[in-house]
């Protein structure tokens, strides 16, 4: 959490500044010692009645469903007494800062109200405004009923934040508790959400409601808990099985980011030799191309330490991808999964791609791809067509539009020596020089050199700058 | 030449060189590449001598690489022949020339004997040296290849004929006056009879149904008492059991050890024996660990065993290397079991004693030399030790089969004394078609506890680990007690090394079952390596967290933010939350565990494989496995801990969060590992009992009965017999 510790401490100036101001400006006004002290006082009850949220009662309540409060979360979530709260004063309930917003279900059931909008909205502004990550911890019932339209325009300006941060700082949002209703837009706007399993539910509207319309018996679980969004929808990016292995696995995923769009990829110190033979990914492809094999390995074998943070590791299983590091350089790692539907690229594996990639591009975290799939997948898995940097292949490659037994059946439909004709395409393309002989890979490399030539590469392009033309923003229909 | 020179010297149990006695033929070593290897291929032979210009070696795997080794050291090319899946692995990569013979199944290679001659046909191989199994001891390969004037490297097939034949092997074996298990052969008639014989044949004895089997109809008679009552119950069992209730009788071996004599004959009548090997830690009768010397013999017996030893080889005009089986009793008394008429797997620790390279002398003896060792050239210097490292998990029956690619390898061969014989390296693949041996890890000392020391050494810095699982979780089932279960038995191997009646010698071949009569549940650590276990996982924490502080700036100025040396935090191990603070001032930790202070050197990074650090200044070896959301996996004393450490303000709120969800296994029956399915014996609805067989899956040529966990109904059967299955597939669910 050391980078989230650089700017917070810029924060803290600017706090000390402010409260010095404050200060002058009471003396001015009040010149009796005793009013200061009573006004002191009144400070000191207010925050620590704000400090105890929704009190002891149901602080315990909280407790025993195996969750924490707002500030417990958000003190274990930072390093040791980096966490500074703002707005603890603002009536009626009391999210917090430190570049997170956090929605405590001691108060009002986590409920927005307008004021609570307000709040998360200058965390958010904050945030942007000195390019630090936001990290929503979130267990909130929706809009605060009671206050109608306040609430939901509450929502709205979070939303509006939400989109105006996106691609600018990392927005991370963990889901602690049930969500329902307009609390659950603004964590599906943001980079990743994730889950804890059995204490958090993610839909609209509860099994209630879909009772009443569609007549339909559903649980919360089966709705949006956990498993649904991790295997079935692919909202959520990963889930925890409690609320402390989920702060812990945020702080995780937090050292692969950069503060925001203007920063680098962090880099971190590595003890793993970059120039470390991995023997094992020489015989990682299986000789015989029909089996499947664990891409996984391969990406283990690769990355600093064998650590990868996986990202939707549930979800579309036929594509991997996630956070890795290459000689203390964060990466993100996008990979074809041929143990799963042959590592095809079908609608979900593609979405969660594009989506992936699309986050790394944004937050100058390069990419390495590994791809082990026919056809298309050769242009969009990061081909030299498609403005891929470096390509390797490995010995075992082969580059083409599909498979010769496939092939073979339709270019000679009506050929008697099918079998022979698959032997020549094998030859002709059942390896990697087509693409070779063409400058589109740019080497052929032994699998075992595969780790120390990225991070060779990655070193050479740091420096990578490239120039697009002008526009609002693509419609890539995604 | 410096190999020459350097092998015109041998090493003395002092470590010291000297110059050896001048003699007619040198003593050589061919090329020995280091010290090390000096102490087992310290030969004798004739510089001058004619020799093989090329070998085909007819097998795979680590003793296809220990015949290539020689044969390279004597200038000699070599020939591998090769299934499909072996088409990377090591063995093949040693070779001058490879050819493959055929697919996976040994039956379509490494036994297609058409396929072989094909290749020594085309290569031009002037003799097969045949390893240990597949064709090693088929007298029909040995016959077809005499006809092409292909030398065998083994013994005549008219040996391997006699000695292969249990009945022919004991006539010859009485012949040649060769110690038998006493015992009447012919029919017992009633309870007179029975005292009559036990008497004869000494007490003991084992009083068995002609038909027995199963420990039924089975009795042992220490007196005439139990002689008379039962071979009465016996003959009552085998009677209802068999419906047969003939009774033999025969000396009973109580607690036996296996014990064996290496011996070496040449075509000329010349025979040595190269001293014993004692392999007595056994398990489904397969050797896990040999040594040699054996702690047992002493000196008139060794030589009374290498004598007999020695007349049967004679006996059979014996030629090449071979082996006597012997079981041996509480008193010394031996007993000769079988011959095996080929190398043997365990032979690497007779050449450690002795100096010997046996297959040089099987090679040069296949040519037509003759030895030149006399029987008083033969030494003991030192000890031995082999550990036989198989992927096979330890927790099951002492080690069932377990398959798959190995992610990270690293053998301990830096080690002093340590010699890896193996066919494998990172990334090899372990398949279900052959033997699941990985390596045979051979450790040599002045001593027997030097040898035990190196080995317990050399199988802490042993690196194995396998891909994490598709399924995570499944892979890695958790164990009892913070131990996790791995896909070798480097745990059970540590575990007895060190073990009392092991280092003691006090074994014998029903030392697994009565050391571990429940089974082998990893080791038991004391309560000091339980504070050093914990202490490490402690400093490991601190390291990480210093780690995830050191970033580089955008000019690559490494900045450490966080300036804090003291770390609070909370260890569970077995379930026992513990405080601890963990203190790091100049290069080493200090650990406070209950007011105990247990300093650890920071030597190591959290990237190194093997971490060999001095744990209140001793050293200690462990193996940073995994490091997850709080939680340590650690291998040390040979088996994988999980200790879970988190900061103590987050340790605080543990009391908070819901009990962890176990998985429930038992209402599910997973394939152990992949193979193929022979026969399943439920169907959906059926209700079963636990550990009812579910089906039989057939891998590394065993065959697996498949048991329910519990009693219940079948729900869904997914496999039919003839499926190839995967590990972790779910074979059979049950509701």
């Amino acid at each position: 959490m050391a980078k989230m510790m650089a700017s917070t401490s810029f924060m803290l100036k600017n706090i000390v500044r402010a409260n010095t101001g404050l200060a002058g400006l009471v003396s001015r006004r009040w010149q009796t010692a005793q009013h200061t002290l009573a006004v002191r006082k009144k400070i000191e009850e207010t925050r620590v009645r704000a400090r105890q949220a929704g009190g002891p009662k149901r602080i315990e309540t909280q407790h025993k469903k195996g969750k924490l409060t707002a500030r417990e979360r958000i003190s274990l979530l930072c390093d040791e007494n980096s966490f500074i709260e703002y707005d603890a004063f603002v009536e009626h309930d009391c999210p917090d800062f430190g570049m997170e917003n956090n929605k405590d279900f001691t108060v009002f059931g986590g409920s927005l109200s307008m004021a609570h909008a307000k709040k998360i909205c200058k965390v958010m502004d904050q945030a942007m405004l000195v390019g630090a990550p936001v990290i929503g911890l979130n267990d909130s019932g929706g809009a605060r009923i009671q206050e109608g339209v306040a609430s939901l325009a509450g929502y709205a300006d979070i939303f509006q934040r939400n989109v105006m941060s996106s691609g600018v700082i990392p927005q991370i949002s963990l889901i602690m508790g049930p969500c329902a209703g307009g609390a659950v837009y603004s964590p599906a706007l943001t980079d990743f959400t994730f889950m804890v399993q059995d204490t958090s539910y993610l839909f609209i509207t509860g099994p209630d409601v879909v009772k009443s319309v569609t007549n339909e018996d559903v649980t919360q679980e089966e709705l949006g808990g956990a498993k649904t969004h991790t295997t079935l929808s692919g909202v959520a990016a990963g889930s925890f099985e409690d609320d402390i292995e989920a702060l812990i696995g945020i702080r995780t995923l937090y050292n692969y980011l950069p503060l925001s769009n203007s920063d680098p990829a962090p880099i971190m110190k590595c003890y793993d030799p970059w120039d470390r033979d991995a023997p094992g990914l020489d015989t990682v492809v299986p000789l015989d191309s029909s089996t499947a094999y664990n891409m996984l390995d391969v990406i283990r074998g690769v990355v600093d330490d064998g650590e990868f943070f996986e990202i939707q590791s549930k979800y579309a299983m036929n594509i991997i991808v996630g956070f890795g590091r290459m000689n203390g350089r964060a990466v993100g790692i996008v990979g074809n999964q041929p143990k799963i539907a042959a590592g095809c690229l079908d609608i979900n594996a593609s979405v969660k791609g594009a989506r992936f990639v699309r986050f790394c591009d944004a937050f100058n975290i390069p990419i390495l791809t590994f791809e082990d799939a026919y056809g298309g997948a050769y242009d969009v898995m990061s081909s030299k067509h498609l403005r891929g940097d470096i390509n390797y292949a490995w010995p075992t490659a082969e580059v083409a539009v599909m498979g010769a037994k496939g092939a073979v059946k339709i270019i000679f439909r009506d050929s008697k020596d099918q079998k022979e004709k698959e032997e020549e395409y094998v030859d002709l393309f059942a390896n990697p020089f087509p693409a070779a002989v063409r400058g589109y890979v740019d080497d052929i490399i032994e699998p075992h050199t595969t780790r120390r030539r990225i991070c060779q590469d990655l070193e050479v392009l740091a420096s990578k700058k490239l120039n697009n033309p002008w526009k609002k923003h693509g419609n890539i229909p995604l | 030449m410096s190999g020459i020179l350097k092998g015109s010297f041998f090493l003395l149990k002092s470590g010291l060189r000297r110059p050896v006695q001048k003699v007619q033929w040198s003593v050589m070593c061919r090329f020995a590449s280091s010290k090390s290897e000096d102490r087992y291929w310290n030969d004798k032979y004739n510089p001058s001598e004619s020799q093989y210009d090329k070998i085909l070696v007819a097998n795979r795997g680590e003793i296809a690489c220990r015949v290539m080794q020689t044969c390279r050291r004597m200038g000699i090319k070599t020939v591998a022949v090769h299934s499909e899946v072996d088409s990377s692995a090591k063995f093949v990569r040693m070779a001058d020339e490879a050819h493959c013979i055929g697919p996976a199944p040994s039956n379509q290679s490494y036994l297609n004997m058409d396929a072989i001659l094909d290749v020594i046909k085309k290569t031009g191989a002037q003799a097969v040296h045949p390893g240990y199994g597949f064709l090693s001891e088929n007298m029909e390969f040995a016959h077809r290849l005499a006809d092409v004037g292909v030398m065998f490297i083994g013994p005549s097939s008219d040996s391997i004929k006699s000695m292969g034949d249990k009945i022919e092997s004991k006539r010859i074996a009485a012949a040649a006056k060769v110690n038998l298990i006493p015992g009447f052969d012919g029919e017992v008639e009633n309870e007179d009879d029975a005292v009559k014989i036990a008497n004869q044949i000494g007490y003991p004895v084992m009083i068995k149904a002609s038909a027995g089997g199963g420990g039924k109809g089975m009795r042992i008679a220490w007196n005439d008492e139990e002689a008379r009552n039962g071979f009465r119950l016996s003959k009552n069992e085998a009677k209802s059991s068999f419906g047969d209730d003939r009774m033999l009788i025969e000396k009973y071996i109580d607690d036996p050890r296996h014990i064996e004599m290496q011996v070496l004959c040449d075509q000329h009548g010349n025979a040595v024996y190269l001293n014993e090997r004692e392999c007595s830690i056994q398990r489904r009768n397969q050797k896990v660990i040999e040594e040699a010397p054996s702690t047992f013999l002493d000196k008139d017996t060794r030589r009374a065993m290498g004598e007999q030893a020695v007349q049967l080889a004679k006996a059979v005009q014996y030629s090449s290397a071979g082996t006597v089986e012997f079981l041996v009793d509480s008193k010394k008394n031996f007993y000769f079991l079988e011959m095996n008429t080929r190398l043997q797997v365990e032979h690497p620790i007779t050449e450690c004693i002795t100096g010997i390279d046996i297959v040089h002398q099987m090679i040069r003896v296949a040519k037509g030399h003759k030895l030149l060792y006399k029987q008083e050239d033969i030494p003991i210097k030192g000890w031995a030790l082999e550990c036989r490292v198989y992927a096979e998990d330890p927790y099951r029956s002492f080690g069932l089969p377990s398959v798959g690619r190995l992610f990270k390898y690293k053998e301990p061969n830096h080690l002093p004394g340590v010699r890896c014989d193996s066919g494998i390296t990172e990334g090899s693949e372990i398949s279900i078609y052959y033997d699941a041996l990985i390596c045979k890890l051979v450790t040599y000392g002045t001593d027997r506890q030097q040898s035990l020391d190196r080995m317990a050494k050399a199988l802490d810095s042993y690196v194995i680990k396998v891909p994490t699982a598709l399924h995570e979780g499944m892979h890695l089932c958790k164990h009892s007690s913070g131990k996790l279960r791995v896909t070798h038995n480097i745990p059970m191997l540590r575990d007895i090394v060190v073990e009392d009646k092991f280092v003691k010698g006090d074994i014998s071949t029903k030392y697994l079952p009565q050391v571990y009569p429940d089974g082998f549940k990893g080791t038991t650590l004391t309560e000091e390596e339980e504070y050093y276990l914990v202490a490490m996982a402690a400093v490991i924490h601190a390291k990480e967290d210093i780690r995830n502080h050191l970033f580089y700036t955008k000019d690559m100025h490494l900045v450490e933010f966080d300036k804090c040396r003291v770390w609070d935090v909370e260890a569970i191990f077995k379930s026992e939350p513990v405080d601890i603070t963990v203190k790091r001032e100049g290069e080493k930790y200090t650990v406070s565990i209950h007011g105990r202070e247990i300093t650890v050197d920071d030597n190591f990074s959290l990237s190194t494989p093997v971490i060999s650090t001095q744990v209140d200044d001793k050293e200690q070896i462990f193996q940073l496995f995994d490091r997850k959301l709080g939680v340590v996996k650690l291998q040390y004393k040979g088996t994988v801990f999980e200790v879970k450490v988190l900061e103590k303000r987050l340790a605080d709120y543990l009391k908070y969060m819901p009990p962890k969800k176990v998985v429930d296994l038992s209402s599910v029956v997973i394939a152990p590992m992949p193979g193929v399915v022979k026969s399943v014996a439920v169907k959906p609805g059926q209700p079963i009992v636990q550990g009812q067989e579910v089906c039989v899956l057939e891998a590394m040529k065993m065959q697996n009965s498949m048991g329910a966990g519990k009693s219940g109904i079948v729900k869904k059967v997914n496999v039919k017999t003839g499926d190839t299955v995967n590990e972790d597939d779910v074979l059979v669910e049950m509701e």
